[in-house]
């Protein structure tokens, strides 16, 4: 109906913001006939959602339209900010965002540089971009459950691992069960999204390329090779973290830093 | 339980084998440790003895370096144990935990891990004799989930055993352990001692079980050595 009375796609896109934050406010209308109050935090959170999205994709048009290195520069951005919001999964542990920023720098910028050069990824911005931060993204939370996941097993395992250390052990095999351990459950999200693909869900690319009016067999394919760059991405991204982090938790005289209550 | 302190009486035994030196640990701006000196004679068992928080098993961290000293350090055999290899450094002082902690697999393979870590292995023999030595004769292929907490601290022992260690470190071994199991360590630990004059630190809040197996004692308080000398005198003071 809307696009019937809005012609101009900027006016569409605020008319259609305008009928999606109705239906939230029905929301918060009958959560305040329960006594509910989420009045403002509601408004407040919508319209800071709707200010920073719309500067995003100011900045974006802007972006876009540059030279190609623009891309490589957004992509190394993303990196950057990657790799401090899984840092946070790592409280405590030394060195954490470099870790993670290198990690992620390797698993998916390996993955982004081979596929383009193959001709997976096209060099053009707007696709180089938007399929870019798709495996970075991931590689990010891939990188955050390894972090995550390796901290909670070294501090429910001190005792283990100082016994293994004072039998003589090297830093890296005392933690290897819990490297072992972090990896694989790191990678639980990227193998069940392969494996139900099509079945639990038609990831948000396809279908976008269904609505931009590409072949669906063709779009379909295409969300596999993304999803298969996404494992790739996330394995490497894993592998780099949980290989490089026990370095960090030791101290050159191989004494745990990471305690419990830390 | 009969009186195990003639044990570190044995002959030739008064050369000083592990020296801690003005040793102090700060965590957080709080003292865990405070200026502890005092040495370890060959073949005897030295009990550091005070109530939970003195700083005993911190003291006892930091002789094998599982904690890096603020200040002051250690002599092992009158060399600075800094400039010891860290790993060769806890094979030669051995510890044993308050909890065995054993590595989910069999009894023979805990035993296994130490000498693995050096690219050894022991032979189907040695296994069975350090078993013995702990009175647990037939266990190798047990798996460690079906032993019961004295077992799993025999299993303990004779996994640091495995090492060779010159001195074993003794982390409140009786402590989880029932009374009937608790006797049985004891036993254990004043048989492995004389059999192989071994030197023994050994960290306990239970001032009879430091006169039953120790002839000195260090008494703790506060991170603080308050007291040191036999362990008679300084436990009934």
């Amino acid at each position: 109906m809307l696009n019937r009375i809005f012609h101009d796609q900027l006016q569409l896109g605020l008319a259609q913001s305008a009928a999606a934050a109705l239906a939230a406010l029905v929301v918060v209308l009958l959560a305040r006939r329960r006594a509910i109050h989420l009045e403002r935090e509601s408004l407040v959170a919508m319209a800071r959602g709707l200010v920073q999205i719309i500067a995003v994709g100011s900045v974006l048009h802007l972006l876009l339209r540059g030279p190609r290195w623009t891309s490589v520069f957004l992509l190394v951005v993303m990196t950057l900010a990657a790799g401090a919001t899984s840092a946070r999964r790592a409280k405590h542990i030394p060195g954490a965002f470099r870790v993670s920023a290198w990690s992620i720098a390797m698993g998916a910028g390996s993955v982004i540089a081979l596929m383009t050069w193959l001709g997976v990824i096209d060099t053009s911005i707007t696709a180089l971009v938007p399929v870019g931060s798709m495996l970075i993204a991931n590689s990010m939370n891939t990188n955050g459950l390894a972090l995550n996941r390796f901290r909670a097993d070294v501090v429910a395992h001190v005792g283990e691992i100082e016994t293994a250390l004072a039998l003589g052990a090297e830093a890296k095999t005392s933690v290897a069960p819990y490297v072992q351990a972090s990896f694989e459950a790191s990678l639980i999200p990227a193998i069940d999204s392969l494996r139900s693909l099509g079945i639990v869900w038609i990831p948000g690319l396809m279908a976008g390329m269904l609505l931009s009016g590409a072949r669906p067999v063709y779009a379909a394919i295409y969300q596999f090779v993304v999803l298969a760059m996404i494992f790739a991405a996330s394995g490497l991204t894993s592998l780099a973290s949980t290989f490089m982090m026990p370095a960090h938790i030791f101290t050159a005289a191989d004494q745990l830093l990471l305690q419990p209550g830390k | 339980m009969p009186a195990l302190s003639h044990l570190d009486d044995a002959e030739g035994s008064h050369r000083p084998v592990l020296r801690a030196e003005d040793l102090t640990r700060t965590v957080n701006g709080k003292i865990l440790v405070d200026h502890a000196s005092f040495t370890v004679q060959t073949g005897e068992i030295l009990a550091l003895v005070g109530p939970s928080g003195a700083g005993k098993s911190s003291l006892l961290r930091l002789l094998n370096r599982l904690d890096e000293p603020s200040s002051g350090t250690v002599y092992l055999e009158n060399q600075d144990y800094r400039q010891i290899a860290p790993r060769e450094l806890r094979r030669k002082l051995g510890m044993v935990m308050q909890r065995p902690y054993l590595f989910p697999e069999t009894v023979e393979s805990n035993l296994q891990f130490g000498p693995r870590q050096r690219g050894q292995t022991l032979t189907a023999l040695e296994v069975e004799s350090l078993l013995a030595r702990v009175g647990l004769e037939g266990y190798a292929s047990r798996n460690v989930a079906n032993l019961s907490g004295g077992e799993a601290q025999r299993v303990s022992f004779a996994r640091t055993l495995a090492n060779s260690p010159s001195v074993l470190l003794l982390d409140e071994p009786t402590s989880a352990l029932d009374e009937a199991s608790k006797a049985g360590i004891e036993s254990l630990i004043g048989e492995i001692v004389r059999a192989h004059s071994l030197t023994c630190v050994l960290v306990t809040h239970d001032r009879a079980q430091a006169l039953r197996l120790a002839r000195r004692a260090l008494l703790m308080e506060a991170g603080r050595i308050v007291r040191q000398g036999d362990a008679s005198e300084v436990l009934h003071a």
